[in-house]
C-alpha cells in the first residue's frame, strides 16, 4: 500500500493532501448500439449522471475535457455543453487512438495539478455502429495507371501485400512475438484470456455482452487473424463515460457524505512509444505500457503485488496475455503460466478485467479510457454489486492507443 | 511514364514497377533503408531527423535479403481485393532490420508456419495497369 492512514485521525479530510486529485463523480452508460441516439445525447447522458454522483453542477466544473476519436474535429466538448450547460469554461477536445478517453481525463487531471481548474469534467464517447474490422483500410479500386504516391511511394493499398493493417491482424503478431520468445504460450493460452473475459462479463449489466462461451466455442469460432478467433476480438458499439476530478483542496471542502466516496487518483500518466527498431514497421505496444507501468507505480509508491484489480487494454486476446508481462502482474516471460494458473480471473490472486474488458463489455472508442476509470472506482466505492471484488482498495487502468500512446491511472480508495 | 518503372527496350514485355519505392528490382532484388549515419537506424521512408538519436543526415543502404520470422498471423478476414488466408509476417533480416511483409510459398496453416524459421526475400506480381505496367510487391519465403 501506498501510504499507512492512522486510523483514529480526527477527521477524514485531514488525510487529503491538497495537491491530490481525486474522482469525485463517475458513470457510464450500458456499451451497446444505440441507432436511435448521437453521440451527443450518449455523452451528455454520462456527464449528466457524472455530475449527479458527485454531487456538483456543470456550474461548478472549471474545465471540460471531451475525447471522441471520430468527433474530436467536430467540437464534440461544445456540442456536449450545449446539452448540459454553456458556461464558457475551457474545453479540449481530445483524440489520441483507443487512449482518448483516458488522455481526456489525463488533460483534466493536469489542469488540476497545474492550480488552473479545482473540479473538472471527462467524457469520452463513440458512437461505431457495426463499422467491421478496423486499420486494414479496404483499397481503393485498383488504379488503371500506377503511380506511386504517398510517403512509401506505393502504387497501390499495401494492406494485405505487404504484411497486414488489420488491428486483429497487428495485435496477433504482437502476441505471436511475446510467444516466439517466451516458453508455454500458445493458441491455447490466448483463447483462455476470451474465456475468461466473456465469463467475467455475465456479472456486469454494463456490458454490450453478457454470454460466457466455452473453450472449444472460443477456439473454433471463425479465424480473424491467428491466433484471434471472433471471440477473441473486441465488438465495436457505442457508449460514453464520464469521470469528474477534483483537487485534494476542494474535496476538503465537500459533505462528508460525498467525500467519502472519492477515490485518489495516485497516478495519472500518459507515454508514447520511444524508438525501438521494431517498432517502424510494427507499433511497438510493449516499451511505452512498461515505461508508463514503472512511473505509475513509482508515483502512487505502490507495486503490482499491491492491486486489487486491474482493468487492461484487452482489445484482443493476444494483447491482454503480452500486457501481464509489460505491467509486472505475472513474473518476466510468465504470461502463459500467469493465465493458466486463474490469477487473473475474478478469485484471482490479481483479478484482471473483471468488467468482461473490452473484449466483452465493447470498445466504443473514445469511452473506453474512461470506463475502466469507472469500473476501478465502482469497486474501490464497494458498489460493484454482483462482480464486486472484495474489500477492493487499490486498481489500475490502462489503456493502448495504436500508434502509439498509452494511459494508466493508479486509483486508491479513501481512508475511512 | 512513371520514372521508377523498368522500362524494357523489348516491345513484348511488360513494364515492372515496385509496389513501394524501398523495393528495388532488378537482377537481384533486394530492399532499401535511408540509414542514420550517426547510429545506424534504419527506415523504409524518409525522415526528417533520426527517430533514434535526432541527427539529421542519412544515407541509404541495402537490406540483406537472409532473415528470420520473429512473428506471424494469419490473415482470414480482409479487404475483398485480398485473397484470404494469407501469412503477415514480421521478419529480423540477417543484417538487424524488422520488417513487415508477407509470408509466401508457405501454407497458412499454423502447424507449418514456425516462428523462428530462415527465410529469404522474393518478389512476385500483383496486377498490371492499363499501360502495360506491373506492379511487383515483395514477400519472404522459406530458405
Amino acid at each position: 500500500m501506498a501510504t499507512t492512514q492512522s486510523s483514529d485521525s480526527p477527521a477524514a479530510s485531514s488525510k487529503i493532501s491538497d495537491d491530490s486529485v481525486w474522482v469525485l463523480g463517475t458513470h457510464m452508460t450500458r456499451f451497446a448500439r444505440y441507432p436511435d441516439k448521437d453521440v451527443v445525447d450518449l455523452a451528455a447522458e454520462a456527464a449528466l449522471a457524472a455530475l449527479d454522483d458527485g454531487n456538483i453542477t456543470i456550474h461548478d466544473i472549471d474545465v471540460l475535457a471531451a475525447g471522441s476519436l471520430f468527433n474530436a474535429a467536430t467540437s464534440i466538448g461544445q456540442r456536449i455543453q450545449k446539452q448540459i450547460g454553456q458556461t464558457g469554461i475551457p474545453v479540449f477536445n481530445v483524440a489520441n487512438a483507443c487512449a482518448t478517453g483516458a488522455t481526456a481525463l489525463r488533460t483534466v487531471h493536469l489542469a488540476i495539478k497545474a492550480g488552473e481548474a479545482d473540479i473538472g469534467l471527462a467524457v469520452g464517447v463513440e458512437q461505431m455502429g457495426k463499422m467491421g474490422l478496423l486499420g486494414g483500410a479496404a483499397n481503393k479500386k485498383e488504379k488503371q495507371v500506377f503511380e506511386p504516391s504517398g510517403r512509401y511511394g506505393a502504387v497501390t493499398g499495401i494492406d494485405g501485400y505487404i504484411g497486414t493493417e488489420g488491428m486483429p491482424g497487428v495485435f496477433a503478431q504482437a502476441g505471436m512475438a511475446y510467444a516466439n520468445e517466451h516458453d508455454g504460450v500458445a493458441f491455447e493460452q490466448f483463447a483462455r484470456v476470451a474465456y475468461k473475459n466473456h465469463l467475467h462479463s455475465t456479472l456486469n449489466p454494463l456490458a454490450q455482452y453478457q454470454k460466457k462461451f466455452s473453450m472449444e466455442e472460443i477456439m473454433n469460432s471463425p479465424t480473424m487473424s491467428y491466433p484471434n478467433t471472433l471471440l477473441m476480438c473486441c465488438p465495436t458499439g457505442d457508449g460514453a463515460a464520464a469521470a469528474i476530478l477534483i483537487s485534494g483542496q476542494r474535496l476538503k471542502s465537500m459533505p462528508t457524505e460525498v467525500r467519502k466516496r472519492a477515490v485518489k487518483v495516485s497516478a495519472s500518466v500518459l507515454t508514447s512509444d520511444p524508438y525501438t527498431e521494431s517498432s517502424q514497421v510494427q507499433a511497438d505496444v510493449n516499451t511505452l505500457t512498461r515505461n508508463a507501468a514503472n512511473l505509475a507505480y513509482e508515483t502512487a509508491g505502490i507495486g503490482p503485488a499491491d492491486l486489487d484489480l486491474v482493468e487492461l487494454h484487452d482489445c484482443f486476446a493476444t494483447a491482454e496475455l503480452i500486457h501481464y508481462d509489460n505491467l509486472g502482474l505475472c513474473e518476466p516471460g510468465g504470461a502463459g503460466e500467469f493465465i493458466d494458473s486463474g490469477a487473473p480471473f475474478r478469485d484471482g490472486t490479481t483479478p484482471v478485467n473483471v468488467s468482461g474488458g473490452l473484449i466483452s463489455k465493447g470498445h466504443p472508442i473514445g469511452a473506453t479510457g474512461i470506463a475502466n476509470v469507472y469500473e476501478i472506482t465502482t469497486h474501490l466505492r464497494g458498489e460493484a454489486q454482483d462482480r464486486q471484488i472484495p474489500d477492493a482498495k487499490v486498481g489500475l487502468a490502462h489503456v493502448i492507443g495504436l500508434g502509439s500512446a498509452c494511459a494508466i491511472h493508479v486509483l486508491e480508495r479513501a481512508a475511512s | 511514364m512513371n520514372p521508377r518503372a523498368e522500362i524494357s527496350m523489348a516491345t513484348d514485355k511488360p513494364t515492372r514497377i515496385p509496389i513501394v519505392d524501398y523495393l528495388q528490382l532488378g537482377s537481384n532484388p533486394h530492399l532499401q533503408a535511408n540509414q542514420c549515419v550517426n547510429c545506424g537506424a534504419r527506415f523504409f521512408d524518409r525522415r526528417n531527423a533520426c527517430a533514434q538519436c535526432g541527427m539529421r543526415e542519412f544515407t541509404t543502404v541495402n537490406v540483406d535479403n537472409k532473415a528470420t520470422l520473429k512473428a506471424f498471423t494469419i490473415v482470414h478476414r480482409a479487404a475483398p481485393t485480398i485473397s484470404v488466408p494469407y501469412v503477415s509476417a514480421i521478419v529480423e533480416t540477417s543484417d538487424g532490420t524488422t520488417v513487415r511483409s508477407n509470408l509466401l510459398n508457405c501454407d497458412p496453416n499454423p502447424e507449418k508456419v514456425q516462428l523462428g524459421m530462415k527465410l529469404e526475400l522474393t518478389t512476385y506480381p500483383i496486377g498490371t495497369d492499363d499501360e502495360g505496367t506491373e506492379a511487383i510487391a515483395f514477400g519472404y519465403q522459406p530458405a
